[in-house]
C-alpha cells in the first residue's frame, strides 16, 4: 500500500478509508473514555456541591461546637447545632441493627457455603436477592405498622416512634448483605483447606469455625463493614419509624431523629434556598458522607491488607 | 489443629462419644442454619402478605385511575404511577448508555495506568454512597446550579446517577466472561476495535447488561429519600403534560419540566399521616411497588440463571 501511495503521489481511496476509519475509532474511544471519567465527576460533584454549602454553615457555626454539642434544634428561636443530637440516633440504630444482622447473616453464610446442597443454596440466594431489593419505605412501613405494635404488646411503654423496631427492620433488610459477601469469602476459600480437615476427622460443623471462618475473616469483616455503612446511610426506616425529632440518647426504646432523617424532615418542609436551614442539611450530608466513606475505606484496607493468599 | 492433644483417648467408647457429640453440633448447626434461613423467608412472606391485606380494600381500577384526595377513600395513585413511568424514561435513557459506554471502556480500552484506577476507585466508591447524598447533590446541583427546578427532570437524572454503578458494575462482568479468542478471531479478519465491541462484545453480554439494568431500575422505583431531598411536591393533583402531541413534531419535552410526583413518596406521605384510611393507601401503595419490584428482580434472577446456564465458549 504504501509504495503504491509513493508511486502516484495521490493518497489512494484505501489509505483514504483507513484514515476516515481512524478517525471515527479515536472519537468513538473518546467517548466511551467521556463516560467512564463521568464517575470521577459525579464524585467530585458530590465532595465540591456537599463542602461549598457547608462552608458557610460553618462560618455562622463553629466546628467545634458542631461536633460537641449534643443539642440540635434548628427550628427553634435559640437554634443550635449539635450533630451528636443526630449522630446518637444514627449509631443506636445502626448498633441494633448490626445485633440483629451479624448473627443471622453470618449463620446465613456458614449454612450457605458449608452445609446446604447446591439445589438448596441455588433457591435461597433468590430470596435472599429478593428481600434486597424490597423498597426501603416498604420496610418503613413494616417498622412502624408491624414490628413496633407487636413490640409494643411485650413492652408496653414502647412510643409509637422509636429507635427497636426500625432498627430491627433495618437489620433484617442488611442480612443479605452480610450473608452474600461472607458466602462468597468463604467459597473462595480452596476445597483443599476443606478436604483437608475432613482428612483429619473433622466434621463439617468444625471444618468452617476452625477452618474456613478463620481463612474468610478479611471477607467476612469486609462484610459486617459494608453493612455498617448501607445502616448509617439508611434513610427510609428511619424516617417513617423513628421519628424526626433530634434527640442525644442512646436508650433504644426513646425516639429520636438520625442524621438522614433529619435531611429528610426539612427537604419536606419549606426549604429557603441559601438559609442557615438549607446549609445545615448539607453539613449533616457532609458528615453522613464521612462517616460512610471511612467505612468503605476501612472495609477495603481489611479485604486487602488482611487476605489469604493461597 | 491440636484439638484432641490435651486430653489423650483412652478407649474406644470415649471416642464413640465423642464423634457423636460433634455429630450433634453438626446437626444442631444445620437445624439452626435452616432456622434462620426460613425465618427470613416468613419475614418476607409477612411483609408481602401484610401489605396485601392492609391494602386490600383500596385495589380497584379507582385506585389507578384517581388523583390524590383530602378524603382517603377517594385518594388514588394516577399521578403517581404516571410520575414514576416518566422518571424512570429519563433514568433509563441516561443511565443505560452512559453506563455501557463506561464499562466497556474499562475493560476494551483501559490501559492500565491511573487514570483507570482512578475511575474504577471511583465506580465502586460511588456504590458504596448513601442514596440521600445523591439528593443532596442534586439540590444544590441541578435544582439550583443549573436551574432544572423540582422537576421530572431533575429526578431523573439522580436515579440516573444512582443507578449508573450497578450498570457499569454489570456490564464489566458481563464483558469479562468473554474469552479473549472471540476478539481475536474478530481482530484476524479484520474489523476495528469498536466494530469488535459493536458486533461481537456488547451482543455476547447482552443478558448481563440486562440483568444489571432491571435490577438497577428496580432499585429506581422505589427510591424514596433522594427524591424527597430534591424537594419533590407531594400533593400533586394534575398529570404533566403528555409526551406525544397531536401535532408536528409529534413530541414534546414540557413534560420534562413538569412539577410530579412518585409511587414510594406517595407512600410515605400516607403513612405520615395519622389517619387509619391513609395508612390502608399507603399499604395498597406499598404492595402495588413491591410487585413491581419483585417482577423485575425476580425476571433479572431468573435472566441470569439462564445466562449463566446456555453460554458455554
Amino acid at each position: 500500500m504504501a509504495t503504491k501511495v509513493m508511486q502516484d503521489l495521490v493518497i489512494s481511496p484505501e489509505l483514504a478509508k483507513n484514515f476516515r476509519r481512524n478517525f471515527t475509532e479515536k472519537i468513538i474511544e473518546f467517548g466511551l473514555l467521556f463516560s467512564a471519567v463521568f464517575a470521577v465527576f459525579i464524585t467530585t460533584a458530590i465532595v465540591y456541591v456537599l463542602v461549598s454549602e457547608a462552608i458557610p454553615f460553618f462560618q455562622h457555626v463553629s466546628i467545634y461546637e458542631f461536633l460537641t454539642d449534643t443539642v440540635w434544634t434548628p427550628n427553634y428561636s435559640i437554634k443550635r447545632y449539635g450533630i451528636l443530637a443526630l449522630i446518637s440516633g444514627t449509631l443506636t440504630t445502626t448498633f441494633i441493627a448490626l445485633l440483629v444482622a451479624v448473627p443471622l447473616g453470618t449463620i446465613t453464610a456458614i449454612y450457605l457455603s458449608e452445609f446446604a446442597s447446591h439445589k438448596v443454596r441455588e433457591t435461597i440466594k433468590p430470596i435472599l436477592e429478593l428481600l434486597v431489593g424490597v423498597p426501603t419505605v416498604v420496610f418503613g412501613y413494616f417498622a412502624l405498622m408491624l414490628v413496633t405494635p407487636l413490640l409494643q404488646k411485650i413492652y408496653p411503654d414502647l412510643t409509637t416512634f422509636n429507635m427497636l423496631g426500625p432498627g430491627i427492620v433495618m437489620g433484617i433488610m442488611i442480612v443479605p448483605y452480610i450473608a452474600s459477601v461472607s458466602e462468597d469469602a468463604m467459597r473462595a476459600v480452596p476445597m483443599a483447606m476443606r478436604e483437608g480437615a475432613y482428612a483429619m476427622g473433622a466434621t463439617r460443623f468444625q471444618t468452617a469455625i476452625k477452618v474456613i471462618a478463620p481463612a474468610a475473616t478479611s471477607g467476612i469483616v469486609a462484610s459486617y463493614i459494608l453493612a455498617i455503612s448501607r445502616a448509617v446511610g439508611e434513610t427510609m426506616i428511619v424516617a417513617v419509624a423513628a421519628g424526626q425529632q433530634p434527640n442525644f440518647t442512646f436508650n433504644p426504646v426513646e425516639s429520636a431523629a438520625t442524621i438522614t432523617a433529619y435531611i429528610v424532615s426539612v427537604a419536606l418542609g419549606d426549604l429557603e434556598h441559601g438559609g442557615i436551614g438549607y446549609q445545615s442539611i448539607f453539613a449533616a450530608g457532609l458528615t453522613l458522607l464521612v462517616m460512610t466513606l471511612m467505612l468503605n475505606i476501612l472495609g477495603h484496607w481489611v479485604r486487602k491488607k488482611y487476605a489469604e493468599r493461597y | 489443629m491440636a484439638v484432641n492433644q490435651a486430653k489423650p483417648i483412652k478407649d474406644l467408647g470415649e471416642v464413640r462419644k465423642l464423634i457423636k457429640e460433634h455429630k450433634r453440633n453438626d446437626f444442631i448447626f444445620a437445624a439452626v442454619g435452616m432456622f434462620v434461613i426460613a425465618s427470613l423467608t416468613i419475614t418476607l412472606v409477612i411483609l408481602f402478605l401484610d401489605l396485601f391485606f392492609d391494602g386490600y380494600p383500596r385495589f380497584g381500577i379507582d385506585f389507578f385511575t384517581s388523583y390524590p384526595s383530602r378524603k382517603a377513600i377517594q385518594a388514588g395513585i394516577l399521578s403517581a404511577w404516571v410520575g414514576s413511568s416518566l422518571v424512570l424514561l429519563v433514568t433509563f435513557l441516561v443511565a443505560v448508555p452512559l453506563g455501557i459506554a463506561a464499562g466497556v471502556y474499562l475493560e476494551e480500552y483501559a490501559k492500565k495506568n491511573w487514570l483507570s484506577d482512578l475511575i474504577e476507585i471511583n465506580v465502586s466508591n460511588l456504590a458504596g454512597v448513601p442514596s440521600i447524598i445523591y439528593g443532596l447533590l442534586a439540590l444544590g446541583l441541578f435544582v439550583y446550579s443549573f436551574d432544572l427546578g423540582q422537576s421530572i427532570l431533575t429526578a431523573g437524572l439522580t436515579l440516573a446517577l444512582l443507578m449508573l454503578p450497578i450498570v457499569i458494575v454489570s456490564t464489566r462482568e458481563a464483558i469479562r466472561a468473554i474469552p479473549v479468542h472471540i476478539r481475536e478471531a474478530a481482530f484476524a479478519v479484520g474489523a476495528t476495535k469498536w466494530q469488535v465491541v459493536l458486533n461481537h462484545v456488547i451482543p455476547y453480554s447482552y443478558g448481563g447488561i440486562l440483568t444489571g439494568v432491571i435490577i438497577g431500575m428496580a432499585r429506581a422505583i422505589g427510591e424514596t429519600a433522594p427524591v424527597i431531598t430534591i424537594g419533590a411536591l407531594t400533593f400533586i393533583a394534575f398529570l404533566p403534560p403528555s409526551p406525544v402531541g397531536a401535532e408536528i413534531p409529534f413530541v414534546n419535552f414540557d413534560w420534562l419540566e413538569s412539577g410530579f410526583t412518585v409511587l414510594p413518596i406517595q407512600m410515605f406521605n400516607w403513612i405520615s399521616r395519622p389517619q387509619y384510611e391513609f395508612h390502608v393507601n399507603a399499604a395498597a401503595v406499598g404492595a402495588v411497588i413491591i410487585i413491581l419490584t419483585a417482577i423485575m428482580n425476580g425476571f433479572a434472577i431468573k435472566l441470569r440463571y439462564n445466562v449463566r446456564k446456555k453460554i458455554k465458549w
